[in-house]
């Protein structure tokens, strides 16, 4: 019932959050000089006039505010400015299927080799498998998407020519390979060396001797008592990285030519796409806020402390 | 990675090079293309394009830029259309005639056109399209072009009723077309997507998704088979277009790959057989490397730098103009901080079918004795090393760009001793500035010709143009256009031209700097394209050779 609850009460909450975060895009997206009917080809002046017409441009900004919020409320995101015969929805509908299915895919990636690097590291401790592990995780973390990514492609695609380049085609194995590995690495990096960190800790805690010292089988040990324990700090983590990971796969999309809703959002800024880059802010508000909420509830039921505490 | 060398076997190649067979003794692993014969064909016709990004929409009434036209170029057929070298052949219209005065086309438009549902293409359907061009409910950017129509103006700007543009159809096979001013440029206007014919049944069900692939009806040579938003747009051949029986390809891909080098990359990787562009840091490699595949042919665009003509220090002031655009080395610019064989400007127009530019006299001497007049004129300007000039150049964010305004800079400073500021904008911001002409004192200024006639670059500098960001006004430049525009086409009004941009170079209200060329990279089995100035290039044209690799010691 508390749990109950707790998902209402945030789900209120987030409601004052999105309208600020609406209010402020949409101030933001307005004031930045150059307009969506800017071209290199000028407009004629009477043509221009239609066409803001045709969008309510010439409305004052806290009326198109007001409008805009009426039509979100019945599920519209307006036209699209660069996609002229496409709504946002639309656009978003085709776009947020490929940006979710490489984010799941890499966030899966990422968790299940990070957390398994990071656990045979610290039952490894200061090994030189352990040493190596984390050298490649340093550098898994310090080298970015659009380094990696060409570096992938020159060589499995180029060299080897066993993997495509880029491209979709509709989300085949073959075709996300490398999209997915070149989001999960960073990922896999950062999450192998948390688990590492806080698995040395559960390791020293004094459960964990109290249970050595019962004489426990080792392999019950860590399934059993340092496993959960070890995950929280993961399992906390995961909630931005899977938003960061799905709503910033920009990059990458980019890269191997994916027609995910980050590219959207860079191009639809880029061509002063008002409705396009709100309709994206918007969903992308709604995302984090969900994953938020999924993660705290998530947090619950592996420690039950922290339900006490709400 | 090995090297492969590219045997080519056909007799004809592309762009019009040569045929030219190189054969390096180390390697094991070669390509032959076309077969023993050199032109057989490859089982899969299907060619792979980049085309740089995403069209906004497939409207050929609506559509704006260079991805667009690129479509619909093979999806649509207009009156005119374009042979591979870019001359101009029939196209929905198998003959056509020009009254005396210029002013009144009559097209026969050909009996077996026919739309992708098996519909006839008749005259009714093109007047039914040229009027929904222009209506101003249509929201066309382009309907400007459409100008040279009589009655187009005011119909777009709403004073008129469309049905008052006048063309019409004398019956099912004769469209007549008539014009405010003769406009020899106007057939090739026809190629332009503005004046594609639209199929009216279909316009009128879907309204504005007529251009979903499930609701398309085209006549060009192919159909709309997919349109995956940022994924690709597939095409694939129309049985019914007349001249279907020479068209090779079965399907074509179009993808809309903005970033060069992925671009270059899945080229590389044999997933695309012809890229829009190079990036320009790789060009050496690339020059190095695919030098048979990379195709660089001039192109119908200028590169310049604009001066605010309307303020100090620019205003009244042609001497310190020319004082700089005397200082700027060309030759640099065109062969050592770009490279890949642009053409150094000393016109704005780019040379184009009959009309070649008439160069200034100072374009005769030496680089030093243009900056020995440079310096002469910028101090007559009234400006010295006590007293240096300092203004600031705008540019929209790019390498490129700023590669160019840093070596303009240098000359100024080296030539002149002008203090140069340099300010980049995000391109919408950068549009905006230039538009308002308040912040500007020199300016980036680049244009691609519309269509292949001097007027498409004369008209950016006349005084009402919306496009003329320098605010040059010149009575006797407007007249000179004015009477260009009113003759037919031929030496009188190629000479007003001309005369036209003498007066204007004497003025420098904007700085040539060179001409542009279309650089791509095309695969050795893509067979029939051909370099044009326009950069138009027509799938129906493509054939893809067969390709086998040799093994040999």
């Amino acid at each position: 019932m508390s749990n109950f609850r707790f998902v209402i009460g945030r789900f209120l909450g987030a409601i004052p959050t999105l309208l600020i975060l609406i209010c402020l895009a949409f101030l933001l997206v307005k004031s930045a000089p150059g307009g969506p009917f800017d071209f290199e080809r000028s407009l004629p002046e009477e043509v221009e006039a239609n066409l803001r017409a045709a969008y309510n441009l010439d409305d004052p900004v806290y009326l198109q505010l007001f409008k805009y919020i009426g039509d979100l409320l019945q599920g519209d995101f307006g036209p699209s400015f660069q996609y002229r015969d496409y709504t946002v929805t639309e656009l978003i509908a085709t776009g947020f299927p490929v940006s979710l299915r490489l984010g799941t895919a890499a966030i899966f990636l990422a968790l299940i080799f990070g957390s398994i690097i990071g656990s045979v590291a610290a039952l490894n401790q200061n090994s030189k498998l352990d040493y190596s592990v984390m050298f490649f995780g340093m550098i898994g973390i310090s080298i970015p998407n659009f380094v990696m990514a060409p570096l992938l492609v020159l060589f499995f695609s180029i060299g080897l020519k066993a993997l495509p380049a880029g491209g979709y085609n509709g989300g085949d194995f073959y075709h996300m390979v490398l999209p997915v590995v070149s989001l999960a690495l960073p990922q896999m990096a950062y999450i192998a060396r948390l688990t590492r960190g806080s698995m040395i800790e559960v390791l020293s805690s004094n459960f964990v001797r109290t249970a050595k010292a019962q004489g426990l089988p080792t392999r019950s040990i860590l399934l059993k008592h340092v496993l959960k324990p070890t995950l929280l700090p993961v399992v906390s983590y995961l909630g931005p990285a899977t938003a960061a990971i799905i709503t910033g796969s920009v990059v990458v999309e980019q890269i191997f030519g994916l027609p995910g809703l980050g590219r959207y959002f860079v191009q639809g800024a880029l061509n002063r796409d008002y409705t396009l880059v709100m309709g994206v802010v918007v969903f992308y508000g709604c995302l984090i806020i969900l994953f938020n909420l999924i993660v705290d509830t998530l947090y619950g039921f592996i420690d039950p402390r922290i339900k006490q505490n709400r | 990675m090995k090297k492969r060398t590219v045997i080519i076997m056909t007799s004809f190649l592309l762009f019009g090079c040569g045929p030219k067979v190189s054969n390096e003794t180390p390697t094991t692993e070669s390509l032959m293309i076309g077969g023993p014969s050199g032109n057989e064909l490859a089982q899969e016709q299907v060619f792979r394009k980049n085309n740089g990004s995403d069209p906004g929409t497939l409207d050929p009434h609506r559509a704006e830029g260079v991805p667009a036209s690129n479509v619909l170029r093979d999806l649509y057929e207009g009156l005119v259309s374009e042979a591979a070298n870019g001359d101009y052949i029939p196209g929905v219209a198998e003959s056509w005639s020009i009254s005396e005065d210029g002013k009144t086309y009559r097209f026969k438009i050909r009996e077996e056109a026919i739309w992708s549902n098996g519909d006839r293409v008749v005259a009714e359907d093109f007047v039914f399209s040229l009027r929904r061009s222009v209506d101003p409910k249509t929201l066309s950017n382009y309907s400007s072009m459409l100008y040279p129509i009589k009655n187009a103006r005011d119909v777009v700007l709403g004073k008129l009723p469309t049905d008052m543009l006048s063309v019409s159809a004398e019956n099912e096979k004769t469209l007549v077309i008539e014009l405010e001013e003769p406009t020899p440029y106007f057939i090739s206007l026809l190629t332009h997507s503005t004046t594609y014919p639209v199929h009216p049944p279909s316009v009128k069900e879907y309204g504005t998704s007529f251009t979903r692939p499930e609701n398309m009806i085209s006549n060009g040579a192919f159909t709309l088979k997919d349109w995956r938003i940022q994924d690709y747009i597939l095409l694939e051949r129309n049985e019914k277009y007349w001249d279907n029986p020479s068209t090779t390809l079965s399907q074509v891909y179009y993808y809309p790959l903005d970033n060069p080098d992925a671009s270059l990359r899945r080229y590389r990787a044999n997933e695309l057989d012809f890229t829009d562009t190079t990036p320009s840091e790789q060009l050496p490699w690339i020059k190095k490397n695919l030098k048979d595949e990379l195709k660089i042919t001039p192109y119908f665009g200028s590169y310049y730098y604009g001066f605010n003509n309307s303020k100090p220090p620019f205003k009244d002031n042609p001497e310190l103009r020319m004082a700089l655009s005397l200082a700027v080395n060309r030759t640099i610019i065109t062969d050592i901080v770009l490279g890949a064989g642009q053409i150094p400007a000393f016109t704005f127009v780019p040379p184009v079918k009959q009309y070649q530019g008439k160069q200034p006299e100072w374009a005769k001497l030496t680089q030093e004795e243009r900056e020995g007049l440079a310096r002469e004129l910028y101090t007559k300007a009234g400006y010295s090393d006590a007293n240096p000039l300092s203004i600031e150049i705008i540019y929209n964010t790019s390498e490129n760009h700023k590669r160019v305004a840093l070596a303009v800079t240098s000359m100024w400073k080296k030539v002149l001793g002008v203090e140069t500021k340099l300010r980049n904008q995000e391109w919408k911001v950068f549009l905006e500035t230039r538009r308002l002409q308040e912040e500007t004192e020199v300016f980036r200024g680049g244009w691609i010709g519309d269509y292949d006639d001097p007027y498409t670059f004369s008209e950016l500098l006349h005084s009402e143009n919306e496009m003329n960001h320098s605010g040059y006004a010149s009575e006797e430049y407007d007249a000179l256009l004015r009477s260009a525009s009113l003759r037919p086409a031929g030496k009188e009004r190629t000479n007003d031209l001309l005369q036209a941009e003498q007066v204007m170079l004497n003025d420098m209200p904007v700085i040539p700097l060179y001409f542009y060329v279309s650089q791509h990279l095309i695969k050795p089995w893509v067979f029939g394209l051909e370099g044009n100035v326009m950069d138009h290039h027509y799938s129906k044209y493509v054939k893809i050779l067969k390709t086998e690799t040799l093994i040999s010691e």
